[in-house]
């Protein structure tokens, strides 16, 4: 049957293969209590960072466009499930329903947000178009950080002040409390869900790339004039896969949200400097490959763990090899000299096929 | 005119001045290396620490300790782009050198984070100047403020001359345009851009000493916002072009200090990106830019 099967389809299968696998084993062993507290902590954290991969290299890979703002499309996604669970919390008693509804929520919302921020983005090109889906990135992070939602017998109220500003009656609620953001989000997110998210994430994906649009988009990569001349229609198919990329990473949003009690928007987990931390799981992993941002998405969020022995160093370590991985994958003279000395390796692996 | 208007001014115009100076040095790898240089904030960050150790370890006197932040700077950066960047230059993707920038941002911090601790530490002023009261004592303006304007214009004017006249300035403008005609012009093309990259750290050397001068404390994350400001300063100007920085960095500065003084010190940032986005949207390549035509 596997004969049958074109390469790409066998290549998918292989990909969703391996989450599968991936996940059974930890499941056995977080279930046979094998695996410290601290790795099964960070199994939501790791589901977040393979979506949030997959979904920006839909981006930099196939589109071929870089942007340094993926990670507001989280922020936007995280807030605005957490702040429909915490108002729901009381009304929707099912944590199932109310988590899919929630989830739903905030993919959509980011969707929107894609499209808002992608009409004039992607306008741009190159390095430009990276500084301003950084500055939305950014602007998103700093306005959440000023919104105040509060709920009374009236109805909602909205600050960009403080709570006072919110003129509540003496039995309302902050919702949103600015720098402090929201607390008490039901902790909804497992590992199991965050699996079937990457299940899903990956259909979606790995479909729009081996569809008629898929194509559309990459042949825009590929040539932007030479796309346009054969009409196809530039700002449509650029717009689909930036949108698609922004949902999926509202959805990790959601994910995000739902794992911590507080929510809140500082620089480490919705600035730049994550966006930046996805873009080099990406880069890592081989841009436009799926399955190679998945494996780089987890071994460069297990490695700090791992490294968590030698304390004060592990981010030196983390940073060292990061620079001897990028030179070694990249470097003309890398790759000439790996062709020379590893290329047993490749005859190995022919004859395997 | 009201007198909190000028020196909000005067202050916009004093942190546009380090903006400005940071910004040189992205815009100028930029110009030749085509590349972002990410590491660029975290090299002020080392030249602020070189400078503090001078002056609070050694005792040396504060002109001194610029000298020694310039030439370990210089140093850094040339080091940098030998071990990290040039390997990658004619790499596949251009992305690789982008993520290879970052680690040694990753690695420069953490360096920092291990000799110097994680605490903030108190940077004394070089500038001993208190500065000029002027209009009988409501107007006052610091001598920092003053230092920092009157260093940019020199370094704007000092930076146009060499490019413009001198034979390794006339190399880079070479180089940037386009490399392989260059080296067979007889340009040594790694020995320019190794040129550059210092002259772009010496600069960021002196930016981190005026910054931490007039914010006095450094941690080992105290180039990160900074360096992402001047970023977006050479993007605003039109990067690659060095008039583009020095404008973008002012008017950056400006933006950034009316903003926080009018209209609220939370949205700033915000303010700053927003009219980021503006200006590209009316202006695809910057303000000074140049505009490139493309072809099949």
């Amino acid at each position: 049957m596997l004969k049958k099967m074109n390469k790409t389809t066998k290549s998918n299968l292989i990909t969703y293969g391996m989450v599968v696998i991936a996940f059974i084993i930890m499941q056995t062993l977080i279930a046979t209590g094998s695996v410290s507290s601290l790795l099964e902590g960070i199994m939501v954290p790791i589901c977040i960072y393979v979506i949030m991969a997959v979904s920006l290299n839909l981006v930099v890979g196939i589109l071929g466009e870089l942007s340094l703002g993926h990670a507001g499309f989280m922020c936007v996604g995280a807030f605005s499930s957490a702040f429909f669970s915490k108002c729901m919390k009381d009304v929707i008693e099912n944590g199932a329903l109310r988590f899919l509804l929630a989830m739903l929520i905030g993919i959509a919302v980011a969707a929107v947000f894609g499209i808002i921020i992608g009409v004039p983005v992607l306008r741009l090109k190159g390095d430009y178009l990276a500084i301003v889906t950084l500055a939305f990135g950014e602007i998103i992070k700093n306005l959440v950080n000023v919104l105040f939602i509060g709920k009374d017998s009236n109805g909602f109220h909205f600050s960009t002040e403080d709570v006072m500003g919110l003129n509540m009656e003496p039995d309302g609620t902050v919702i949103v409390n600015g720098p402090q953001g929201i607390t008490g989000t039901p902790q909804d997110s497992t590992f199991f869900i965050g699996f079937i998210m990457i299940l899903i994430t990956l259909f979606i994906v790995l479909n729009l790339i081996n569809s008629r649009d898929g194509r559309a988009i990459m042949a825009i990569r590929d040539n932007r004039i030479a796309a346009e001349s054969v009409g196809i229609n530039i700002t449509k198919y650029k717009l689909m896969a930036f949108t698609v990329s922004a949902a999926l990473a509202g959805g990790a949003g959601v994910l995000y949200a739902h794992n911590l009690s507080t929510l809140t928007a500082n620089t480490n987990n919705f600035g730049y400097n994550q966006s930046i931390m996805i873009l080099v799981f990406v880069v890592l992993g081989g841009i436009g490959n799926i399955r190679g941002s998945i494996i780089a998405a987890v071994i460069l969020t297990l490695l700090p763990e791992l490294l968590r022995g030698l304390q004060d160093y592990r981010m030196l370590i983390y940073a060292i090899v990061l620079i001897a991985m990028m030179l070694f994958n990249w470097a003309p003279k890398a790759i000439e000299w790996r062709e020379k000395h590893l290329s047993f390796l490749r005859k190995k692996k022919e004859a395997v096929k | 005119m009201n007198m909190s208007f000028i020196s909000y001014l005067i202050n916009g115009l004093s942190l546009g001045s380090v903006y400005a100076i940071i910004a040189l040095g992205y815009t100028m790898v930029y110009g030749i290396a085509k590349m972002l240089n990410f590491a660029h904030g975290d090299v002020i960050m080392i030249g602020a620490y070189m400078a503090l150790l001078a002056m609070s370890q050694a005792g040396l006197s504060p002109v001194i300790a610029v000298l020694i932040a310039i030439v370990v700077c210089t140093v850094l950066g040339v080091v940098i782009e030998r071990i990290a960047y040039k390997p990658l230059r004619n790499a596949a993707s251009s992305l690789s050198v982008l993520i290879t920038a970052i680690g040694v941002s990753y690695l420069l911090q953490n360096i920092a984070l291990l000799a110097f601790g994680s605490n903030a530490k108190t940077f004394p002023s070089v500038i001993k100047w208190s500065g000029i009261t002027l209009a009988g004592g409501q107007l006052s303006i610091s001598g920092v403020t003053i230092v920092t304007i009157g260093v940019c214009i020199v370094i704007m004017i000092a930076l146009v001359a060499f490019v413009q006249k001198s034979k390794p300035g006339q190399a880079m403008r070479a180089v940037s345009e386009d490399k392989g005609a260059a080296q067979l012009m007889g340009i040594n093309v790694n020995g320019t851009i190794a040129l550059t990259f210092a002259i772009g750290s010496a600069l960021a050397a002196i930016a981190g000493v005026l910054y931490c001068s007039a914010y006095p404390s450094v941690t080992p994350y105290t180039g990160a916002m900074p360096g992402i400001k001047a970023f977006v300063a050479a993007v605003f100007g039109g990067i690659g072009s060095i008039p583009g920085a020095f404008i973008g960095g002012l008017l950056l500065g400006i933006i950034e200090i009316f903003g926080r003084a009018y209209i609220t010190s939370q949205m700033a940032d915000a303010l700053v990106f927003a009219v980021l986005i503006v200006v590209l949207l009316v202006k695809p390549t910057g303000l000074l830019g140049k505009k490139i035509q493309e072809k099949v």
